[in-house]
């Protein structure tokens, strides 16, 4: 027999992902990029893309105005799982693919925290790929930065989930034969509410889509395409090369239309009569249908559709938020159903109340 | 209305069988609840299949539910049944070989159908081919009398009389056994109160049993079986899964921190993930992971946080757990692990009990990854046990595996509710400061400075200012936590992670000698608490003396058991594995334990047992 509850949502009444985690009293000196440095010696290789990405959570960390000591970052293994122990907040570096079981654990029992995950594209779509999806369906309240080098570094170089086709490394001397995932893609399909992608060169689209997903009540998945010089060098240098940068990035807007190009060669994306979609010169689109993104939409199909432009050729390569939309979290539920009870039963248990449990409804008694 | 004999016993042993949608479960429930009521001593063994229905009247689909009540105290759900009820040929067949010649056979002949025999590879009807002369058989149709009595209920279907068949057996029973039956009509009530047509049909099914069994000349007398004497108290009938879920909140009570539960469903443990889904009353938080992994590390995620985090499992689940308990391990971090062992390997037995899964936790993990184990003994002691694991967990910064298994999580026996002044008090201090200063005198905050009694390390949770810290499962540099590869300081990590978990306090085993002049000692550990006490009793009454004890903390071991073990001419030690303890007894003390063990899925028998406990007796003298 099944029955359902009406939860009466939504529970908490706010969008905000961080509306009670503590902040820091508007009078105080606003918080440095020095206040969130470790004194731990970062050990990434030279020219490693975590160090910008790093710089860029030190130097973005500030703006959020939080309590440094309710700033939590739970990694798993691999590179970009080193990231805790450079911030000086609350970390834990913990095990492959289990950083957002544990951040669950986390976030539910601890609505003051701002939990962020840090995590890579083995840790969080291979090894971990089970947490990493129902994180995202619960939509538990936490930041998931995950770091896309399309390469196992700490292996020392074995194609990844999200490596090319015919990638060839150590474990794949032929060329790997795995179809990638679409970090994105796959986001959007476990039913994430806020999906965004930047690029770790990119500092000012980065720290824009970093703060909008910590300020996002719910899950946020973050994928940031990260170079690794040693082991895949140059994997993204066609969306960093300046002169291609334009013709391939489309960068994404809420409300506008979707575009790529210079000013002077614009591109507009239209849709075509079989349910796709192109790009067509501007001065070709007339009275065509044309691509307005909405990352607010309730329906993600549009934002599926548009994380589908991009192909491992990475001719058009969308980045920015693909969908921001508010739903009950899941760690706001669970802790509302808690609350519920104990708040029925007027406040929480004493002694007496405990001893009511343990005696249960049909006791007898002897002597 | 007839009045017959009333005999008295000092005790019984009920089998009810049927198939698995017979409702046999819940009729043995509400038997032994009315039982307790009466104020005997009782234990009971359900016995079930995997299959939530296998086809309809076979032997896999056979479903039981065993009861041992007396006037005196009772220790294990019995050897063997003095009455069988068996609702078709399947429950018969499967069950007749354990009751002995003599004892009493009720059974619903309406199912004993070509087909349904046929079914079960019967050829003729054990009813009336003379196979069963050696049993004392009640033939009764129980489900044409069960249709009949409730023919005025003209909104139920034939299916949905029929159904009410398990009450009419009910009301049988409790006739037969004086069973008052007021609390079952309590039950039904609360349960079918909003379908007052079913209810009223299940309290008509019930009644007309027990007037069958009083109008019919088939059954003779009646029995009685008085009172125990049992300490005077408050008493309930508890199983080792509910009287697990009360001590984890019990002791988060007493803690002062939440309990939060990570769990992923799995037989036998998925009634302590129930029953901690409606104790939110309490504060309990409970997460039903997507699978065993994410059940630990969603305890461990909220252990950080300050809670007391647990997961419950069995067997296959420990196994995926291993990697999350071992970086427990080496965050020393409290984390409460239970573990209710079924028969293994791999899927094995889910629905059946085992002791095989000892060697699994204390060493199934990466490198060397100590921890405390701990065992319950009984239904009702699974309450301590939960207690004590979490005081282990949060005073030593430690992972506790807690083992208990089918055989007592679904097992019951009266409990006298302690009352909540008398359980222990937990002291759970959380950091606060920073607990040294560096060489320019400045206040740092070192997460693996330790406590010098306990070697415990502070556990300091975020949101506690000043105290901001990094942990992982890297290798820590002592004291400050900091990431080291430093061969000399791998050695200290290890050798103090192992030294506090030998530093845990655990009481010395007591040894139970009433003679005290005992040869051989019979050492157990977990559920066969239960059966070693019976079998020794038995022994004992045929004025052999033997000792016993019964470890509950096999890691640290109590810090007496050497000399126990040494004391005696030989110890043996049953267990249902093929002798994982007695591997540590030997390899820790180089005593030349015995083994006595059975991988049956089932508990030990008295009889078998008193067995080998006789043997080993003559081989000494």
């Amino acid at each position: 027999m099944t029955t359902t509850t009406d939860l009466g949502m939504p529970t908490t009444g706010t969008p905000d992902g961080l509306a009670h985690v503590p902040h820091l009293p508007q009078d105080e000196p606003k918080q440095t990029k020095r206040d969130f440095t470790s004194d731990q010696e970062v050990r990434w290789c030279p020219g490693c893309g975590d160090y910008v990405i790093l710089a860029a959570v030190q130097s973005f960390l500030p703006d959020l105005g939080l309590r440094r000591e309710n700033i939590v970052f739970v990694s798993g293994i691999g590179c970009s799982s080193r990231f805790p122990y450079y911030l000086d907040t609350y970390g834990m570096h913990s095990i492959h693919g289990r950083a957002p079981a544990i951040a669950t654990g986390l976030a539910t029992s601890r609505p003051d925290l701002s939990v962020w995950v840090v995590t890579g594209d083995g840790d969080a779509l291979s090894i971990g790929g089970n947490h990493l999806i129902h994180a995202l369906r619960r939509n538990v309240n936490m930041t998931i930065l995950l770091f896309n080098n399309q390469i196992y570094g700490l292996t020392k170089g074995q194609y990844s989930p999200t490596s090319r086709p015919g990638t060839v490394t150590k474990s794949s001397p032929l060329g790997s034969v795995d179809a990638p995932f679409n970090p994105v893609s796959l986001a959007l399909g476990a039913e994430a509410t806020f999906v965004g992608r930047a690029m770790e060169s990119d500092r000012d689209e980065l720290k824009s889509v970093l703060r909008a997903a910590a300020e996002h009540r719910g899950a946020a998945l973050v994928e940031i395409y990260q170079n690794c010089p040693i082991f895949n060098d140059g994997a993204f240098e066609a969306l960093k090369d300046r002169t291609q940068q334009a013709a391939r990035i489309v960068r994404l807007h809420s409300g506008e239309a979707v575009t790529v190009g210079t000013e002077e060669d614009r591109r507009v994306l239209v849709r075509t009569t079989g349910g796709g979609s192109e790009f067509v010169p501007e001065a070709e689109v007339g009275a065509r249908d044309v691509v307005v993104h909405d990352a607010h939409a309730d329906d993600p199909s549009a934002a599926f559709a548009l994380s589908r432009l991009d192909t491992p050729e990475m001719s058009h390569v969308p980045m920015g938020i693909f969908r921001q939309v508010e739903r009950p979290t899941y760690d706001d539920q669970v802790r509302a159903q808690v609350d519920a009870a104990v708040d029925t039963a007027g406040g929480p248990a004493t002694d007496d109340d405990l001893q009511a449990l343990l005696r249960g409804k049909d006791t007898w008694t002897v002597g | 209305m007839t009045s017959k004999t009333a005999q008295t016993l000092d005790r019984v042993v009920i089998r009810f069988a049927g198939d698995s949608g017979d409702g046999m479960q819940l009729t043995g429930d509400r038997f032994t609840s009315e039982t307790a009521a009466l104020g005997n001593d009782l234990s009971t063994l359900p016995n079930f299949p995997a299959e939530i229905r296998a086809p309809q009247g076979t032997l896999p689909g056979v479903s039981s539910f065993q009861l041992h009540f007396a006037d005196h105290d009772v220790l294990t759900p019995g050897d063997a049944p003095d009455v069988l009820v068996a609702m078709n040929p399947a429950a018969l067949k499967a069950n007749i070989g354990d009751v002995p010649r003599g004892a009493t056979v009720i059974v619903n002949t309406d199912e004993f159908t070509k087909r349904n025999l046929g079914k079960v590879g019967y050829e003729t009807s054990p009813l009336e081919d003379g196979s069963l002369e050696s049993w004392h058989v009640h033939p009764v149709a129980l489900t044409s009398i069960t249709v009949e009595a409730l023919a005025e209920f003209s909104g139920l279907s034939r299916k949905e009389k029929e159904r009410a068949k398990n009450m009419f057996a009910l009301g049988l029973l409790s006739w037969m056994y004086t069973r008052p039956t007021t609390g079952t009509e309590q039950f039904l009530k609360s349960k079918f109160g909003a379908r007052p047509e079913i209810l009223e049909a299940n309290l008509t099914a019930l009644h007309a049993g027990w007037n069958y069994g009083e109008t019919t000349e088939d059954f003779a007398s009646t029995y009685v079986v008085a009172p125990a004497p049992m300490p005077p108290g408050t008493y309930r009938n508890v199983t080792g899964n509910t009287a697990l879920a009360l001590g984890l909140v019990s002791a988060s009570h007493r803690a002062g921190r939440p309990l939060v539960l990570g769990s992923y469903p799995i037989t036998p443990a998925s009634d302590i993930l129930h029953a901690l889904s409606s104790m939110k009353r309490h504060g309990v938080t409970t997460i039903q992971a997507e699978d065993e992994i994410a059940g630990a590390g969603i305890a461990l995620g909220a252990a950080y946080g300050g809670a007391v985090g647990v997961t419950t499992t069995s067997g296959p689940g420990i196994a995926l757990k291993a990697e999350t308990i071992g970086l427990a391990v080496a965050l020393e971090l409290p984390l409460v692990v239970v573990d209710i062992q079924r028969g293994g390997p791999s899927t094995g037995l889910p629905t059946k009990t085992e002791q095989a899964d000892l060697l699994q936790v204390m060493y199934g993990r990466n490198g060397e990854s100590p921890l405390p184990v701990i065992a319950a003994q009984t239904p009702a002691d699974c309450f301590d046990a939960a207690l004590d694991a979490v005081r282990i967990a949060t005073t030593y910064r430690t992972p506790v595996v807690l083992l208990s298994d089918g055989y007592l999580a679904n097992g019951s026996e009266p409990w006298s509710v302690p009352s909540v002044d008398d359980l222990p008090q937990m002291h759970v201090d959380l950091a606060s400061e920073p607990n040294m200063t560096d060489d320019n005198g400045e206040p740092v905050f070192r997460p693996y400075l330790r406590d010098p009694e306990t070697l415990a390390r502070p556990w300091a949770v975020p949101g506690t200012a000043g105290l901001e810290h990094r942990i992982g499962g890297i290798e820590k540099a002592d004291v400050t936590g900091d990431i080291s590869y430093d061969p000399d300081n791998h050695e200290k990590m290890v050798r103090l992670r192992q030294a506090k978990v030998d530093g845990v306090t655990v009481p010395d085993v007591e040894v139970d000698d009433p003679t005290g002049d005992a040869r051989i000692l019979v050492l157990g550990w977990g559920s066969t608490y239960g059966p070693i006490a019976a079998a020794t009793r038995v022994v004992r009454n045929a004025g052999q003396p033997v000792a016993r004890a019964h470890v509950r903390h096999i890691n640290p071991f109590p810090a007496n058991l050497g000399d126990v073990l040494r004391r005696y001419d030989r110890v043996l030690v049953p267990e249902m594995n093929t002798g994982q303890l007695a591997m540590l007894l030997r390899s820790k003390y180089l005593v030349d334990v015995r083994s006595h063990t059975a991988i049956r899925g089932l508990p030990f028998t008295t009889v078998e047992l008193a067995g080998a406990i006789t043997t080993t007796l003559q081989e000494v003298q």
